[in-house]
């Protein structure tokens, strides 16, 4: 899970100027939270806070996609806004489940690449298991606790300047194209 | 100890609420977000917390006027309440909905209906601990009950 995350932050790197040393405006990791639970969506957003995340909380699969751009009903707004580097959804949700928002995430060339990770009450290892295959990052078992974020986004971050460590080693001996 | 009445007074409360078994480990993770910018986190939440339960307790009650019990609703709203109660670790709250939740799934009636009662109590005795709670809470001010590591 962690090789797939480093790979992931590592490709989504090159493929923008290889002189450019960080893929966003800034340090700060954007998290799109997804929760149809007010008490939840409270707390998640206070951890990833804590954990100096940027955050955008919404009630929904639909509001997710309506926020990244991807949602058909609506039309996109040209809102280019902070690029989202993770997507922390739960899997219980009236509508559109955090697995049916994941495989849309997953299934669109322009968001794919963003981390998806699954928050549920239920540790069921069939539903974990399909959430995996299915290409999320990660799967938390409710309640989230600090320790659940901070693990998360430790790897993320640590894999994505090791990446860029390692990009800018290579890009001294290479010549650019 | 606390040699402030009021703080002293706190740590008490605190440690029945938790010894009693009203709360579990989940209300320290609350706690431990709570700092100088967010100086009343906890009990943000848990008011958010009780804005959610009227509503769905009030859900459960309607729906179980309606004879037959359509047990597939019961358990989709009492999920939504368990999960809520486990995130501030309300303890004896998420034990009935637990059990109600296993009677919605066996379609025990009289199971859910009784359950429901008791978990109603539950509910109403840890709010008014609560309540009491967070009202000395404001008037010692701002306490270190849990630190949270940097």
């Amino acid at each position: 899970m962690a090789v797939n995350g480093a790979v992931t932050w590592l490709r989504r790197a090159e493929e923008i100027d290889g002189y450019d040393l960080s893929a966003s405006d800034s340090e700060e990791v954007h998290v799109l939270a997804v929760d149809d639970s007010l008490v939840d969506r409270k707390v998640i957003e206070r951890l990833l806070k804590i954990t100096s995340c940027k955050v955008t909380a919404v009630d929904s699969g639909r509001r997710a996609l309506q926020f990244l751009g991807l949602d058909e009903e609506k039309e996109a707004n040209g809102f280019d806004g902070l690029k989202v580097d993770l997507i922390i959804t739960d899997y219980c949700m009236p509508g559109m489940t955090g697995y049916e928002l994941l495989k849309k995430v997953k299934e669109s060339s322009a968001f794919r690449e963003i981390p998806v990770v699954i928050m549920s009450s239920e540790n069921v290892i069939a539903r974990i298991d399909r959430c995996l295959e299915e290409g999320a990052e990660d799967f938390i078992v409710k309640p989230v606790k600090l320790s659940d974020v901070k693990r998360i986004i430790d790897y993320m971050t640590t894999d994505f300047r090791e990446g860029e460590e390692r990009r800018r080693g290579i890009n001294k001996r290479k010549l650019r194209d | 100890m606390e040699r402030n009445p009021l703080r002293r007074q706190l740590q008490i409360m605190r440690k029945s609420l938790f010894d009693q078994g009203y709360l579990d480990e989940q209300f320290v993770q609350l706690e431990e977000l709570q700092d100088d910018s967010n100086p009343n986190f906890v009990e943000e939440v848990v008011t958010l917390y009780y804005r959610d339960s009227a509503r769905l307790i009030l859900n459960i009650e309607q729906a179980l006027e309606r004879k037959p019990y359509n047990f597939h609703k019961l358990d989709a709203y009492m999920h939504q309440f368990k999960g809520s109660s486990s995130s501030i670790g309300a303890k004896k709250v998420k034990a009935e909905s637990t059990l109600f939740r296993e009677y919605c799934k066996s379609g025990n009636g009289e199971g859910c209906m009784r359950c429901f009662q008791q978990l109603k109590k539950e509910y109403a005795t840890l709010r008014k601990k609560l309540e009491a709670y967070f009202q000395v809470a404001r008037q010692a001010g701002p306490m270190e009950t849990a630190c949270r590591p940097k």
